[in-house]
């Protein structure tokens, strides 16, 4: 840099653009270290003793044969858990290892430290445990019968005795989903000699795993450290702990590192699933469409312990209209307890479940009114200044429901013949599709979604922006899981600071407050929120300290001559923490009224298959969308959270589920849970609706969960409408299709 | 038992005390981790290295097996630099979480070594053993279209 060089409006890799991943080489070079690539030296490996049954009292439990295998180092249970015996996302009611019953299938009932990762699974299998096999309750309307529940939901809101000319029902099933991160559950825990750990494992929010690992090993907070690790991605599947604590208790007993990798099949039982649910609707619309109530009854499986069911609940109650204005809105809502795998955070996180129901029953009216089905939801949509149909807490943010379904309506379908190519029928690879009489089906969804956390909750992220003599490094705890958040969090920097060099540098949680989850769609929203404002005071300390008028790559200038040097101005190691709120929520009240969001996402999705009505087989050929992002940072990367929640709504459209017979997983694996391949991908058109307004970062909203909502929805309707079938439920199973 | 093979034009040797496959002595023994376990049953792609110039699932090789054989892992397709599949992805935006990515770049090398300008279709074909759970593969797609686009 020299002081004549040119000067730079925009710096290099700013908001708008589309710089390439700073972690893109590593990763494809596999050099990227995930927290299943760990190692310490003299470490152990951990291994866990899980139950074979969904529900039993451990009448006892032996450790001395796993004790006896040559290279075990510690064999610990119940007893041995020196704090707090539970842990919880949201309610710590789930026992770190299992004491008196279990109560799920693959519940941790103790955890082993070997030398190597085969001698700890062999010492896992030692361990004896005497069980009486108790009856499971897997049955949600006798959980919900004898109150065996996490949370119930009432939402009344409007004249409760309205009805309308048009009235249409249904009841629907949503399977349980899994999120099938391609990395399992890995970590690494290393005792620092002073009583304290160090604990590298997948996470999305280290800070509240620290805290959890805090209270359940009876630790002062300073003495547990969490570090972001390298994530194989997340969905979910990574927000409540797992084997965290596990790690740190045997670290901290043996003395040693202890690493743990689960196996695919632990993980299938390691961690919460997509809510099952169930749902009741009835619609009443007006003969010209216009939507007068809806009622409806929603109940999801929350299986054994509470992870974060009552929020996932209050999710579907709150969007269980979808993004459509109405009047009256009657909804009861549970979550029930069972001892079927616990459910929890899962990308879109109750607002999935629902949006499959009133979609469908968006689609009955239209069908009963004789009306186009975007013109039915056109009439109704929901927009900024209106009422949530629910809630009642009035839209302040930009809410472009109609353009999404005007810009899905413009959207040429891109001509599709059917194909010559037989690998492009239903029946695939398998050659076993008849083209004569394949059908094709086109149908629309919408899908509302609230963006950060909602009810009251304190969310904040804090970030710190330091100068340095190599440009600008954005300290953070906020978990990167694939979505891109050290790409934006850079841009944004780079945007308002002034200067190209940026990056994102993990700390641990004694080096920086919480930046909260990376869920709910927020981190860009809100860790970006604290990137913008500490880097915008960082420039503005620098600009303040010079007396200058501009900064960037050179230095800082003032009325156009340099002032000072980018590397004089470094040297000071300047920085700004700043803690990000987004605007303040609250409970609500006990109709289910209140101010309980602090944004909203909409988007849409036009779905086109083919179906093999004979073999109840489908090929999705499209799934166009529009999606409201507010202002789009990486236009890439949003298309990239697009295509890839697309093709996850499409996986629990027509072939993902977790399959479970009295409590047990039959398809713990990859041979049997079926997860969508290339072939499986639908091409895809999106459409970035940017509306600024929303407190976002430059405007920007959260873009990571709309693209699953409604696909799934958009998807079913597509079958139902290829094959006039009741498509009740998804996954959509062939005999759905064929008998259905 | 020692096994002796060669891994990434290097001579190696591996001792094998229990049943264990190729992948599991890759990461474990050799230090060479890019080849990810994530499904332990061939469903996934994500172990993939050459054997013998054949592409496999390194979970499903027993290590015993490989004696005398040539191994191609993601830290030997290239020899400098990044191979012109790691490039075409790192462009096109096809890594997210980056956890399947060294099986894609392992298998589209085979694919790009064997057919320098493969179609929609024979990309599709090719990787159709690959998953990835973040991309929806749109991405994946897109990029290896350009780079046969550019060797046509």
């Amino acid at each position: 840099m020299t002081t004549t060089s040119a000067r730079r409006t925009t710096p290099e890799g700013a908001i708008g653009e589309s710089p390439l991943r700073p972690d893109g080489i590593a990763k494809l070079k596999g050099e990227f270290e995930y927290a299943q690539d760990l190692h310490a030296d003299s470490m152990l490996w951990g291994a866990t003793v899980r139950s074979p049954h969904p529900h039993a009292r451990i009448l006892s439990v032996d450790v001395a044969p796993a004790l006896a295998v040559g290279g075990v180092h510690a064999v610990m249970t119940a007893a041995d858990v020196p704090g707090r015996a539970t842990f919880g996302l949201e309610h710590p009611d789930q026992p770190v290892l299992a004491s008196e019953t279990v109560k799920y299938w693959g519940e941790p009932v103790a955890v082993v430290a070997a030398e190597d990762e085969p001698t700890a699974r062999r010492a896992a299998a030692a361990v004896v445990v005497e069980y009486e096999i108790l009856q499971p309750l897997v049955d949600t309307d006798e959980a919900d019968t004898a109150d065996e529940v996490f949370r119930r939901m009432t939402i009344r809101r409007g004249d409760q005795r309205a009805e309308g000319a048009v009235v249409v029902e249904g009841y629907y099933e949503v399977g349980m989903q899994d999120q099938a991160p391609l990395g399992t559950e890995a970590g690494l825990a290393v005792p620092d000699g002073a009583g304290g750990v160090d604990l590298y494992a997948t996470s999305q929010f280290v800070h509240v795993d620290q805290e959890q690992v805090v209270a359940s090993l009876g630790l002062h907070p300073n003495q547990v450290r969490s570090h972001p690790a390298g994530i194989g991605g997340a969905f979910g599947a990574r927000e409540d702990v797992n084997l965290h604590i596990h790690l740190c208790m045997l670290a901290l007993y043996t003395g040693l590192p202890v690493k743990m990798v689960y196996n695919r099949s632990e993980s299938f039982t390691g961690h919460v699933h997509r809510h099952p649910a169930r749902m009741w609707y009835r619609h009443h619309s007006d003969r010209d469409g216009t939507l007068v109530k809806v009622e409806a009854r929603i109940v999801i499986d929350g299986g054994a312990y509470a992870s974060t069911t009552s929020a996932v609940l209050a999710n579907a109650c709150y969007f269980a209209v979808g993004p459509y204005k109405c009047d009256s809105v009657t909804v009861d809502g549970v979550g029930v307890r069972t001892n079927n795998p616990p459910c929890g955070a899962m990308r879109g996180f109750g607002a999935v479940q629902v949006c499959f129901g009133y979609e469908a029953q968006m689609d009955k009216l239209a069908l009963a009114l004789e009306m186009d089905p975007l013109d039915i939801r056109r009439k109704n949509a929901l927009a900024t200044g209106d009422p949530m149909p629910t809630t009642g807490q009035i839209i302040n943010t930009p809410l472009p429901t109609l353009e999404v379904i005007d810009s899905l309506q413009a959207m040429p379908i891109l001509d599709l013949n059917l194909s010559e190519n037989p690998v492009h029928l239903p029946g695939g690879t398998g050659l076993t599709t008849d083209a004569h009489h394949v059908r094709r089906g086109v149908a629309y969804a919408l899908g509302i979604k609230n963006l950060g956390f909602s009810e009251g909750f304190d969310d904040y992220a804090q970030a710190r922006v330091r100068l340095t003599p190599d440009g600008a490094v954005i300290e953070t705890a906020a978990i990167e899981v694939g979505q891109g958040l050290v790409t934006v969090l850079a841009q944004i920097a780079r945007s308002a600071l002034g200067i190209s060099a940026a990056t994102v540098k993990h700390v641990d949680t004694s080096l920086i407050d919480s930046a909260g989850s990376t869920s709910a769609s927020r981190q860009t929203q809100l860790s970006g929120g604290a990137t913008l404002e500490a880097a915008r005071q960082l420039r503005g300390q620098i600009l303040d300290d010079y007396s200058g008028d501009d900064f960037d790559d050179v230095g800082v200038w003032r009325d156009g001559e340099l002032v000072a040097s980018f590397e004089e101005v470094a040297t000071h190691n300047l920085s700004k923490t700043v803690t990000f709120r987004h605007p303040p929520t609250s409970a609500p009240d006990a109709e289910g009224q209140g101010v309980v969001h602090a944004d909203f996402a909409v988007a849409g999705h036009r779905a086109v298959v083919d179906v093999d009505p004979e073999l109840g087989l489908v090929k999705v050929l499209r799934v166009d969308t529009a999606q409201d992002v507010g202002k789009a940072l990486h236009p890439e990367s949003i298309r990239g959270q697009i295509e890839g929640g697309i093709m996850q709504g499409v996986g629990l459209a027509i072939m993902e589920e977790i399959v479970i017979d009295q409590g047990v997983i039959k398809n713990p694996n990859f041979t049997d849970y079926l997860l969508p391949t290339i072939l499986d991908a639908p091409d895809v058109e999106a459409l970035l609706i940017e509306k600024e307004g929303s407190w976002g970062p430059f405007g920007a909203k959260g873009v990571g969960e709309p693209p699953t909502i409604s696909s799934t929805a958009a998807v079913a309707g597509a079958i139902r409408n290829a094959t006039g079938k009741s498509i009740d439920r998804v996954p959509v199973r062939p005999q759905d299709i064929a008998f259905g | 038992m020692i096994v002796s093979f060669f891994v990434n034009g290097e001579k190696t040797t591996a001792r094998i005390t229990e049943p264990a496959s190729l992948l599991d002595v890759l990461r474990d023994q050799l230090g060479l981790s890019g080849s990810k376990s994530a499904c332990e049953q061939g469903e996934c792609g994500s172990c993939s290295v050459m054997l013998d110039d054949v592409l496999v699932c390194s979970c499903l090789v027993m290590a015993s097996d490989v004696e005398g054989s040539t191994v191609v892992t993601v830290e030997g397709i290239a020899t400098r630099g990044l191979h012109p599949v790691q490039e075409a992805m790192h462009r096109a935006g096809a890594v997210q979480c980056g956890f399947c990515t060294p099986g894609f770049v392992v298998t589209a090398a085979a694919l790009f070594d064997a057919n320098p300008a493969p179609s929609r279709d024979e990309i599709k074909e090719a990787l159709a053993g690959n998953i990835c759970r973040c991309t929806g593969y749109g991405a994946i797609v897109r990029a290896f279209e350009t780079l046969a686009e550019g060797n046509r």
